[in-house]
């Protein structure tokens, strides 16, 4: 996925905090008239909300794919502008207190520094372990999270909680939208090659549920163990030519090689180095993810535009799941007129609420583990291929539900 | 389609309709910047006329002799003299220009510009923008009372219809609709607003004394996913007894008795039925359809659709001349 990388990091920051309640670009003509005039005696409401993140610039197999400086956060701003244009008209105000931790930093100072300063709905980008180690402090001081960076089923199933929504897709969500068009193509089976870190196991994991789900054959698995090499280095290009190609010799027959590499160790080589000549998916080559770049469908080149026209840069899945977090938090104050995290809470959960997110049809949460269900867009490089959930998938609640554990098989007690 | 063989063999035995209900239709193809003249009589395209950049909202003028124009992607409207079929001028939309409407008098032009949350109204005579009213995210569906006094705006994201005093250009009342509101009409006794919610899937009908929803109206196709059902465009009969409304990607156009709100019927028109209009005599309505590049007629007497017309690609908007 391409993406104009946003230069360098005022690197050793470890507690970097940013007030980004960044205003809508407003045509500042004389002739502007003032809308829906506030009187004086009008009380406005203000919603604060902190953006919680864990950052630390990393390595990827190519620049393109060097996440924005402010990837999220800019998606969040974004959503702050469309919430105080429509909270003009109702008398709410929105802000982002932005505040950043090392990915392997306790997560709970910083937390309570936000909690310190009002913040009652708090955009989480943290890794699995740090969100778990505020969620039940949140519980009790009555905040709100939105988690838009972990994709661990987990936070979904066993260690789920009752006061965090989570707005990025899980990985079963992510292997399910893959699968299906997979087994539409007809393309059905598959050699998984995976990396050997945690997060690449457990990406292998979703896959070969989606396997079993929906009947794909992992023919072979291969592991690819991460020596520490050097990536991108002068002379890497010849060595991954021959590295990858070997790793790939004598494999079964198969339609597809599906790579499960979320920490960028070699997943980015797989395409055109494999032995024989196959079509590459999962964390390269075809890949799922909640948004797309190049998404233009359903009213996006709106969003697009507008997203471009704010952070001068192209909208990222990330940036997407945090425009859509701040979103329904400014849809429960709108269509609560109010901002008490309980009441918004209960409206979140409620068949009232649902928000719309340039996906071609209104999102909801899910009510047993707040996932919010969502199309999911899978897209090469350059274009969006595909939207699942792919037709003919039905289910008896929303053909949603067909992306990621359902309802029946849920290990989650919200508490 | 069946329809294409019907026009050969309604021109083969040349047999035209009543010279009375010849109208001309123009319709906007959001893909190929064209717009498509088609006779409502013979419902035979005349000719395919090159516009501005992505053609979306169309309207003519009262007198039948403008057509104008969004062309989005130019960031312009397009003034069209309707005998020449030349593009004879443009005005300053601001940026984005999606839908417009035209006052009742013929004299001011309110435009929504999608990408600055603004209405800009522009006065024809001078070409000069006279006032911009900040409103919702992603403005979009606009309607004005018949007697000109109130405009009705309504935001995608902000999902409100904001109303606005046409003398002061404020806004006086903001209507909180169902998810992407797309489109807003009068009716034609001016009482009451029409609001379709295309993410939502219903239509809110606003009083337009109390600025209140007083009914919200749901569609149910048989058949057809609850989420493929998408209204968009509406058009309320002259005489105020019947709202048709596009339904988007469920294919159908909803027909509603606007007494009892209930849904008479449902008319299988093509792909993405996206906007629509009536000629003037009130016997012939046209549909718009995205996906299948073709319009639609519907017999509104029978509510029946008659025929299918290929157009350009990706037909938005269609309006049909007075005359």
């Amino acid at each position: 996925m391409t993406s104009a990388a946003s230069g360098t990091l005022a690197g050793l920051l470890c507690f970097l905090s940013l007030t980004a309640a960044a205003p809508r670009a407003f045509a500042q003509q004389p002739t502007v008239q003032p809308a829906g005039a506030i009187k004086p005696d009008e009380k406005i409401t203000e919603i604060k909300l902190g953006y919680l993140r864990a950052y630390a610039p990393r390595l990827t197999l190519s620049l393109l794919d060097e996440p924005p400086r402010d990837e999220g956060v800019a998606g969040a701003n974004v959503a702050i502008g469309d919430n105080n244009t429509t909270g003009r008209f109702i008398k709410q105000k929105f802000s982002l207190d932005v505040t950043e931790i090392k990915p392997e930093a306790d997560a709970l100072q910083a937390f309570n520094a936000l909690i310190d300063k009002g913040d009652r709905y708090v955009i989480a980008d943290l890794s699995a372990k740090q969100l778990l180690s505020i969620a039940d402090i949140a519980r009790d001081k009555g905040v709100l999270i939105f988690n838009v960076g972990a994709t661990d089923d987990r936070l979904r199933e066993e260690d789920c909680r009752i006061n965090v929504f989570h707005i990025a897709p899980t990985r079963s969500m992510l292997a399910d939208a893959l699968a299906q068009y997979l087994m539409v193509k007809k393309w059905p089976n598959w050699v998984l090659l995976y990396g050997s870190h945690d997060e690449d196991r457990l990406y292998a994991d979703a896959l070969r549920r989606s396997a079993a789900r929906f009947g794909g054959q992992i023919v072979a698995e291969k592991e690819f163990k991460d020596t520490g090499t050097a990536r991108r280095t002068d002379t890497g290009a010849t060595q991954i030519q021959q590295q990858i190609s070997v790793f790939t010799q004598d494999l079964p027959e198969h339609d597809v090689l599906l790579v499960a590499d979320e920490s960028e160790v070699f997943g980015s080589y797989v395409p055109y180095r494999s032995w024989t000549p196959r079509l590459v998916a999962g964390t390269a080559g075809l890949v799922a993810s909640s948004w797309h770049p190049a998404s233009e469908q359903w009213g996006g080149i709106q969003m697009q535009n507008r997203f471009l026209k704010t952070a001068g840069r192209r909208m990222m899945s990330k940036d997407m799941s945090a425009w859509t977090a701040v979103r329904a938090v400014g849809e429960a104050t709108t269509r609560t007129n109010g901002d008490d995290p309980k009441k918004i809470s209960d409206y979140i959960r409620s068949d009232d609420f649902s928000v719309a997110a340039f996906k071609g049809q209104k999102l909801t949460f899910r009510k047993w583990n707040l996932q919010l269900r969502q199309p999911i867009l899978l897209g090469d490089a350059t274009s969006v291929v595909s939207t699942s959930p792919q037709e003919g998938y039905l289910h008896q609640v929303s053909e949603l539900d067909t992306l990621g554990i359902d309802q029946p098989e849920t290990k989650c007690v919200l508490k | 389609m069946q329809s294409r063989a019907c026009i050969l063999a309604i021109l083969a035995t040349g047999v035209m309709a009543d010279p009375a209900s010849a109208y001309t239709a123009y319709v906007s193809n959001e893909k190929d910047n064209t717009i498509t003249v088609v006779d409502t009589a013979t419902m035979q395209v005349v000719k395919t006329v090159d516009v501005g950049q992505r053609p979306r909202g169309i309207t003519i003028s009262h007198d039948g002799k403008f057509i104008y124009l969004c062309a989005s992607d130019d960031n312009t409207i397009q003034i069209i003299d309707t005998r020449t079929l030349q593009v004879v001028g443009t005005l300053p939309s601001g940026d984005d220009p999606e839908l417009f409407v035209l006052s009742p008098d013929g004299k001011t032009l309110y435009v929504a510009n999608e990408n600055d949350n603004l209405v800009t109204a522009i006065d024809l005579d001078s070409k000069q923008v006279t006032s911009e009213i900040p409103v919702g995210v992603e403005p979009e569906g606009m309607a004005v009372s018949p007697d000109g006094k109130t405009l009705v705006n309504t935001s995608e994201t902000t999902s409100m219809a904001h109303f606005i005093d046409t003398e002061s250009h404020e806004v006086t009342d903001n209507v909180l609709v169902d998810t992407r509101p797309r489109f807003a009409a009068f009716k034609p006794d001016g009482s009451q607003v029409w609001v379709s919610a295309e993410i939502g899937g219903t239509v809110s009908v606003i009083d337009n004394t109390k600025r209140q929803v007083v009914k919200r109206i749901k569609f149910a196709i048989p058949g057809l996913r609850a989420e493929t059902i998408q209204p968009v465009g509406i058009a309320i009969s002259a005489d105020g007894k019947k709202a048709y409304i596009a339904l988007g990607p469920a294919n159908h156009v909803a027909v509603i008795n606007t007494e009892t709100y209930e849904v008479e019927k449902y008319i299988l028109v093509g792909q993405r039925v996206w906007h629509l209009d009536f000629t003037p005599d009130q016997k012939t309505l046209i549909t718009t359809n995205g996906n299948s590049n073709d319009i639609t007629f519907i017999d509104t007497a029978t509510e029946e659709p008659v025929q299918s017309v290929t157009v350009g690609q990706q037909p938005w908007g269609v309006v049909i001349s007075p005359k």
